[in-house]
This record gives structure tokens, C-alpha cells and sequence, in this order.
């Protein structure tokens, strides 16, 4: 395995639609949640701990070589909002677009035809790290890495949040990062012995909420 | 100007000139240019003059999330299920450059669910002077600026007056009004463009987007020849 690999598929710029997606700060900033830097660290904080412990373990499931179909149903069954579930197909199927164009592999083929419209994106990014011959922690930490920094780099677009601050709020939450990466691997190795049950499922009923009030919106910058 | 080849999977992963069933996909052409220059209007447009002689999609790119959608809707220009809304995070220059994987799910949807498509127009949403399309997305891409934006921006040129393949200076009937010299315009996208194309139109003339359209056809012949 190349370690770089991580850099690619980590990289805010891999080309896989996250930057139209605000993991739900546009709907926190509009309800007044997050209105600045100190805020913003603690809606991250619950994101990680909830909807990014979830994805992490999914990705490092995959790359386990759990079955893309239930781990994709045990994503539905964490994901209460069928507007949040909408969205994490349709960041699975772009992610799996650039995946399969930068990692070919006859794996990646076989599930995009079995997910034609996108299985959910935490399942993808795991394959697309066995793809790109990386470890179960590397997808994890992905993910984890992901669920604040989507928040983070979309609250200063929408605040016009210092971006120094923002940088600031994930370098602090990096030792967390690290704890939750821990937690989600641990529960992904237990899958082979206990089932997709074994899965975390934290959850945070505000992101939920918050996301079937934002794709009602008529107008809005971000598309979840 | 695409490589024909071809992925065994079961989509396509980038600019392919087939689709997954070994058809040849729909022509993709995409209009950009600063806000208010006129794209949408031009969208309209070709799509009256071309709807009848070719099967026709639109896909739009908005800053917020379905203005121009909703303006060619109202309009009636296509059936609503020929027009699809991207959303772009706020920036539609990184959702037809920089990550086009939205967009190229929304021309891949509209083939499988309105095709066979002759042409798709990929607009972006209003910008600035340096937007382009990737050539991932399109293949062939309209600049639109407009004679009350300033007649020295074809001299400043920039990636979009420079490199367009078409340049269109839309609204021409205001130049007398905003004191905008069309021939100092004419002249400066000459040394900006050497040979490629500049069409100077205005849509409340009997002309209207002749020339484009004229231009759209000779594009969609070479494509299917």
C-alpha cells in the first residue's frame, strides 16, 4: 500500500461532490445553533461523536471486506432522515464516480452496478480506500475527518467565518478525531463475529431534524 | 476532441463519447459568464430555435438552488423533466471545473430518463471572469458577456473571453445607451481570440440567437458526423 493514497482520497479537493454539502451547518446556522467560531467547535463535536463515529465505522467496515449491501441497509437503519439518506447516496454515487476513475477495480465496478443510484457514502469511501489498497483505520479517519470538516469549511462560506478559526476549531478536535477513529475500528473488527449489529449507532436527532427542515427550503446554498 | 474510450462498468466515469449501452451519448455544450450577462435568456432561446430539430436537456448550476431552473420552467422552453438543478455549495465554478461529479450525474440521469438526447446545455450560474468548464463535462463551452458590463472586458480577457469557444456579446441594442463601443469590443476579443468565434447578438432583435444557434448546429454535426 501506498500511506499517500490517504492524502489523495482525504484531500477536501477529490473531486467527489462534498463541497456542495454542508453536513448540516446551514441549517444550524439558520436556527441560530452555530453562530461563530466556539459554536461551530461544538456543533462539530456532536457531529463526530454521533453521525461521524457512524461513518467511520462503516468505512473501516468495508475495507474489512463486510458485504457493500449490509452495510449500506445498516446505514439506512442509522439514518432516520430520508432527506439525510438521499444525500448520502448521492455522495456515495459521486464518490463512487471518482473512486472508480482514480482506483479502477473490478470490486468498485460490481458495486456500482449493484447501486446504480448510490449506496451511502461512508460504505463507498471504505471501498474506495480497499480500492486504493489502504487500511481499515485510514477509512475511518476519513470519515471521522470528514464529519467536521465539511461543517467547518461551509460555516465560513455561510458566516463568513475568519477561515483561521475555523482551521482552528479542527485542530482542536484532532485528539477526538483520534479517539473516535479508535472506537469506530474496534466496532467494525467485531462484524465478522457479531453482525452489522455490532455497528455503532449514535445519533443526533437535531441533524435529522435540521435536515428535513433544510431540503424543504426554497432557497439555500448548500444542498444538504 | 475526447478519447473514445471505453469502461467496462457499468457507468461511465468521466467524459465518454458512449454510454454504458454503446450508444453515443447526448453532445454536452456550456454557457457561462458573469451575473445578469444573459445566459438564461440565451438558454431560453436556443431552446425555441433548436427544440424542434433536435431532443433537447437543460442542466443549471445556481448559486442558490433553482432560479435559473425555475425561470426556463416558467418560460415553458421544455417539458420539466427535461431541466435538471444542480446544486453548487455556493460555488458554481467548482461544480463545472473543479468537481464536476454532480453535474455529470445530472446529464447521465436526463439520457436515461428523457433520452435519446441530441444536446445538452450546461449552464453555469452567474460568475465571474475566470469560469470555465472542465473538458470532462463539456464539449464545447459559450461565454457570455454583455455590452453593459463594461466594454473593455474583452480587452482584460481572462480564461472565459479567451478561451471559449464561442464568445457571445449579448445585448447589443443597450450599447448606445451605456455608451459601449461595439467595434473597440469587436476588435479587442479579435487580438484576445484570433481565429475563434464572437457572435455580437441581442435577443430583442428579429435575429435573436440565430447566430448561436447557427454555431450549436454546426457543433452538433460535427459531434455526429
Amino acid at each position: 500500500m501506498s500511506r499517500a493514497a490517504l492524502l489523495v482520497l482525504a484531500d477536501g479537493r477529490f473531486p467527489a461532490g462534498g463541497h456542495a454539502h454542508s453536513g448540516g451547518a446551514e441549517a444550524a446556522v439558520k436556527a441560530g445553533r452555530v453562530t461563530g467560531a466556539a459554536s461551530l467547535e461544538d456543533f462539530c463535536r456532536g457531529r463526530l461523536h454521533t453521525a461521524g463515529l457512524v461513518a467511520a465505522a462503516l468505512a473501516a467496515a468495508a475495507v474489512l471486506g463486510v458485504a457493500p449491501g449490509e452495510l449500506d441497509a445498516a446505514a439506512d437503519a442509522r439514518t432516520p432522515s430520508p432527506a439525510l439518506r438521499v444525500a448520502a447516496r448521492r455522495l456515495g454515487r459521486q464518490l463512487m464516480r471518482a473512486a472508480r476513475a482514480t482506483w479502477p477495480s473490478d470490486e468498485l465496478d460490481a458495486v456500482a452496478r449493484q447501486f446504480p443510484k448510490g449506496a451511502h457514502q461512508p460504505v463507498v469511501l471504505g471501498l474506495a480506500a480497499r480500492a486504493a489498497g489502504l487500511e481499515p483505520v485510514d477509512a475511518a479517519y476519513c470519515a471521522a475527518y470528514e464529519s467536521v470538516s465539511g461543517p467547518a469549511s461551509a460555516t465560513v462560506r455561510l458566516l463568513s467565518l475568519d477561515p483561521f478559526d475555523a482551521t482552528g476549531v479542527l485542530a482542536r478536535l484532532a485528539p477526538e478525531v483520534d479517539l473516535v477513529v479508535d472506537r469506530a475500528v474496534e466496532a467494525a473488527r467485531r462484524v465478522a463475529d457479531d453482525g452489522v449489529d455490532a455497528l455503532p449507532a449514535s445519533s443526533a436527532p437535531l441533524l435529522e431534524v435540521g435536515a428535513e427542515t433544510h431540503a424543504a427550503w426554497a432557497v439555500r446554498l448548500f444542498a444538504s | 476532441m475526447h478519447l473514445d474510450h471505453s469502461h467496462d462498468g457499468p457507468s461511465a466515469v468521466s467524459a465518454d463519447a458512449r454510454r454504458p449501452d454503446g450508444s453515443r451519448r447526448a453532445l454536452r455544450i456550456g454557457l457561462g459568464g458573469p451575473v445578469g450577462s444573459g445566459k438564461t435568456a440565451t438558454v431560453a432561446a436556443l431552446c425555441r430555435a433548436l427544440r424542434d430539430e433536435l431532443s433537447l436537456a437543460v442542466v443549471t448550476n445556481d448559486i442558490y438552488t433553482r432560479e435559473d431552473a425555475e425561470f426556463l420552467l416558467r418560460e415553458a422552453v421544455l417539458p420539466p423533466e427535461r431541466i435538471t438543478a444542480v446544486e453548487t455549495g455556493a460555488c458554481p465554478h467548482t461544480a463545472i471545473r473543479d468537481d464536476i461529479s454532480a453535474n455529470l450525474e445530472a446529464v447521465e440521469d436526463l439520457e436515461d430518463e428523457v433520452g435519446p438526447l441530441d444536446l445538452i446545455l450546461v449552464e453555469s450560474g452567474g460568475d465571474n471572469l475566470t469560469a470555465t468548464f472542465s473538458k470532462g463535462l463539456v464539449d464545447a463551452q459559450i461565454f457570455v458577456i454583455d455590452v453593459a458590463g463594461g466594454d473593455d472586458i474583452p480587452r482584460k480577457g481572462g480564461p472565459g473571453v479567451t478561451t471559449a469557444d464561442l464568445l457571445v456579446v449579448n445585448k447589443t441594442d443597450l450599447a448606445p445607451y451605456v455608451g459601449s463601443d461595439l467595434e473597440r469590443m469587436a476588435a479587442d476579443a479579435k487580438a484576445q481570440r484570433a481565429e475563434l468565434p464572437v457572435v455580437f447578438q441581442s435577443l430583442r432583435n428579429e435575429a435573436g440567437v440565430g447566430d448561436v444557434a447557427a454555431w450549436v448546429r454546426g457543433q452538433f454535426a460535427a459531434w455526429s458526423a
